[in-house]
């Protein structure tokens, strides 16, 4: 019983990450490919998600100064977000790891909170209520709330408003508590949580739990009591208060109280998904007052509905049962002609799709490209030829452990379809890496001796920037007026200096005139030269300044052919060893999950030919039933009609004898009262509570 | 011969029975710790697959887009929610490179700030034209198209540019570029 709850309430619980509103909030995107990852995740590809995220993770932790690469910025929220997108991606061991490990970074409150919170939830959808409470326990004190603003989970990214975080713990504890048995204190929490809007129905489902599983069958079915008097236009609360409704209904009904009952029951919706339970039960509570008339009002409608439904079936054989009640023998044995009639074609129609299932067309169906954009696509599937028929198998296609079976197949299958991809593209990498050899090779020998030629030069060239570098900085703190000649000032100084070479060693040579002339040489020499200087050295500077740009082009030439030369290299060197562990690996991921997608497939058919088979035994005790109530249903109508064959008989002898003798008392002919020993209709054996509730009340009733 | 058929008449019928058990009698019942079981080796082989992927994205990205090459293009949308972006196309040096057509999640998951790798491929070192065009449309119908010139200037490092998608209203919407 309790199982059944925890069910139902994890499916509280995970519908409650769909309040997220969308539209990001103060969140600065610092870099591209975490804004990347969003996308995805936002898109619920996980998969695609999780392995940008784990690629940007470890190219990041490989980085020299990881701190500089903008990133950095994102790096609290990506290993937070890892283990949310592992969670929405159902890898709750990995998701458990990182989320922990993220606690263990001693981060601000707010993330420590939000991951505790994170955490705690899967440990409930690991069905560990203990562990749950533990995780809740981490959250020390409630956080200032704009600290939530711009932080962690994708949850919050997309814009959830940060107030329902105190809520979402809130509610958590309480659930937790409830599988622990802790009832009073879920109930104390609950009750704290009536206010909550968003929560409105489930809080007072869960509190009705709480106070029933505490003992307190009065206040829990005042509070059930309540929820189903509630005025929703969601359709999820709507079926939330039709279920709470229908549950009062089998409650009282088991308690003998049919005017509650009906007026529960009366509450139910007649378009609801419980409503063919609804007027099952309505009818049973029209039985119990003997008002078989009135049952058949409420089954008549349920009688037309599609023939699959358990309650259908069920009142395929108590509208004959009610029609015997009412000494309409005939009608009963046309109706149980007509169940019989239905339930073959049924058990038929079950043995095809069991047939199906086993040729492998149901797993086949279930990954059919229709089925990512078809949210009814499980049910829609028996229109395709060579389908089961899946209405036999709704319930257990929407119980948790077939959803996340299939879930997980069809994972399986995307993952399958992802390993053939690289494989195929790795074949593709090795062509193009050999073609690339084949070019490069050849060609770089001969651009590296060229390159070296050139290498050699440039740095020749750089090496004399430098010296004049030097020397134009040197002349700026010691002016040398000499260093900025030009060619045919140096080449006259030359002669000047020979002829006064010439001069000091023979004098006599030389008269006095030359010896005059060559010094006012020498002056007009050294005074250009000196005039000319400063013009001369700003000219030198703009000339580095120009030569610097070149030079700049130069080494960006220089480097960008660099790079090239080791792209060239790199483009086919080093990826052989690599190629060949990748293949390796993905090889053995692949024979690995090919048996566990068989035997996932296998699981999947197995549940589904599992409850085929158990609806097929329960049509067939059906059908057997139906078979017995006929023949006793023309073998009452043969006596019915017999005996008033009879009585019309006595009656006309009576007359006779009257007219030949004196009055006398007239008798009354006996009519005889059929007794209620008719088979009464198989009680359902469905798993579902208010079958189980609906049983154990007809056996009393049938048992009167 | 009498006593043989009368045999093979009783024990054809047992063969068959036997080879041709009703199929439900050869399911077998599933239990929680198969579920479970099953569930957990699901999980491990994720996690492997995973961790293959990351490895193999990354010697596809220097194979195939060397950092010296490499350019790639962002898509975000930034503003009014009642503009709905329907497709988006890139020409780079007057060839058309990249062009996409959104889906509704897709739309959404821009909306709430994901950024969409629209391209990635190779260039030279230098200056690059690219033009960038969408058509979307307003909550009311109409249908807006927008287009803008831009220069892309390749270094030897990668390039990343992010076309943001901007605007008050769906019909205000511009395209300006963001170099990262």
């Amino acid at each position: 019983m309790l199982f059944r709850f925890t069910l139902f309430l994890s499916a509280l619980l995970c519908s409650l990450q769909s309040y997220a509103a969308s539209g990001l909030k103060e969140v600065e995107l610092h870099d591209l490919y975490f804004g990347e990852v969003l996308y995805f995740a936002y898109q619920d590809l996980h998969f695609d998600a999780l392995a940008r995220l784990d690629t940007e993770l470890s190219q990041y932790y490989e980085l020299d100064e990881s701190h500089l690469d903008p990133f950095n910025n994102h790096l609290s929220q990506a290993e937070f977000s890892v283990g949310d997108i592992e969670l929405q991606y159902r890898m709750n061991q990995r998701a458990g790891r990182a989320i922990q490990a993220v606690l263990g970074e001693g981060l601000d409150l707010a993330t420590r909170n939000q991951a505790a919170l994170a955490l705690a939830r899967v440990f409930y959808k690991k069905n560990d209520p203990a562990s749950t409470l533990y995780a809740l326990d981490l959250i020390r004190e409630e956080p200032d709330k704009t600290r939530y603003e711009s932080k962690y989970s994708l949850d919050v990214l997309r814009g959830k408003e940060p107030e329902t975080f105190k809520t979402d713990v809130a509610y958590l504890r309480a659930l937790a508590s409830i599988d622990t048995g802790q009832f009073t204190e879920a109930v104390k929490i609950l009750q704290s949580l009536k206010g909550e809007k968003i929560l409105k129905g489930y809080v007072l489902y869960n509190l009705g739990i709480a106070l029933l599983q505490s003992g307190k069958e009065k206040e829990g079915l005042a509070v059930f009591d309540e929820l189903g008097k509630l005025e929703y236009s969601d359709d999820g609360l709507l079926a939330l208060k039709d279920k709470t409704n229908l549950k009062l209904a089998y409650y009282t009904l088991d308690k003998g109280n049919t005017k509650k009952a009906r007026k529960y029951f009366e509450r139910v919706r007649i378009d609801g998904p419980f409503s063919n339970r609804a007027l099952l039960g309505a009818g049973w509570v029209a039985v119990s007052e003997g008002r078989f008339d009135r049952a058949l009002v409420t089954w008549s409608i349920l009688h037309k509905r599609a023939e699959t439904n358990y309650s259908v079936q069920e009142v395929l054989m108590a509208v004959p049962y009610a029609y015997g009640k009412l000494n309409a023998h005939g009608n009963a044995a046309n109706l149980y002609d007509h169940a019989m009639d239905v339930f073959a074609r049924e058990i038929a129609s079950l043995d095809d799709s069991i047939k199906t299932i086993r040729k492998g067309k149901f797993l086949v169906a279930l990954l059919d490209e229709k089925s990512n954009k078809d949210k009814n696509w499980v049910v829609n599937l028996r229109a395709l030829p060579d389908s089961p028929e899946t209405r036999y198998i709704l319930e257990l296609m929407a119980s948790h452990d077939f959803q996340e079976s299939y879930k997980n197949y069809k994972d399986l299958a995307e993952l399958r379809h992802h390993i053939e991809r690289w494989l195929s593209d790795l074949r593709v990498y090795e062509e193009m890496i050999e073609i690339r050899r084949a070019y490069q090779e050849p060609l770089l020998p001969v651009v590296e001796k060229k390159f070296v030629k050139l290498d050699v030069r440039i740095k020749l060239r750089l090496e004399q920037r430098e010296n004049l570098a030097t020397k134009i900085k040197n002349m700026l703190i010691a002016p040398r007026p000499e260093y900025l000649a030009t060619a045919t000032e140096r080449v006259a100084l030359d002669v000047v200096k020979a002829f006064e070479e010439i001069i000091a060693t023979n004098p006599s040579l030389v008269d006095q005139q030359v010896q005059a002339r060559v010094k006012r040489l020498r002056g007009v020499l050294l005074w250009q030269i000196r005039s000319d200087y400063d013009q001369r050295l700003t000219d030198a500077y703009n000339n580095l300044v120009s030569l610097d740009k070149i030079i700049k082009q130069l080494k960006i030439t220089y480097n960008s052919f660099i790079r090239t030369r080791q792209a060239a290299t790199q483009s086919y060197e080093g990826y052989t060893i690599p190629i060949r562990q990748l293949r390796t690996r993905l090889f053995s991921a692949q024979r690995k999950l090919k048996g566990v997608m068989a035997k996932q497939g296998r699981l999947l058919e197995t549940m589904a030919i599992n409850e085929l088979d158990k609806r097929r035994k329960r049509l067939e005790e059906y059908q057997i039933k139906a078979r017995f109530a006929l023949a006793e249903s023309y073998d009452r109508a043969t006596k019915a009609q017999l005996d008033a064959e009879i009585v019309k008989q006595t009656q006309a002898n009576a007359s006779v004898k009257a007219s030949d003798e004196p009055p006398a008392e007239v008798q009354e002919a006996p009519v005889e009262q059929e007794e209620a020993v008719q088979e009464p209709p198989q009680s359902d054996q469905s798993s579902e509570d208010e079958e189980e509730s609906s049983s154990s009340f007809k056996q009393q009733l049938l048992s009167r | 011969m009498m006593l043989k058929k009368s045999l093979t008449n009783f024990l054809v019928p047992i063969f068959f029975s036997i080879v041709f058990i009703p199929a439900a009698l050869q399911a077998a019942e599933v239990t929680k710790e198969q579920v479970k079981g099953l569930d957990e080796q699901v999980q491990d082989i994720k996690k492997d697959v995973l961790e293959l992927t990351s490895e193999l994205s990354r010697l596809e990205e220097k194979l195939l887009f060397p950092s010296n090459t490499q350019v790639s293009l962002f898509v975000s949308v930034i503003g009014d929610e009642g503009f709905v972006l329907d497709s988006m196309q890139i020409k780079m040096d007057n060839k058309v490179v990249a062009q996409h057509l959104y889906t509704f999640k897709e739309v959404e998951a821009l909306r709430a700030g994901g950024v969409q790798r629209i391209y990635t491929g190779n260039i030279k070192t230098g200056d690059h034209q690219f033009v960038a065009s969408f058509i979307g449309r307003a909550k009311s119908g109409n249908e807006y198209q927008r287009s803008e010139n831009f220069k892309v200037t390749k270094a030897v490092g990668p390039k990343f540019v992010e076309i943001q998608i901007t605007g008050s209203s769906a019909s205000d919407q511009t395209i300006s570029i963001k170099d990262w």
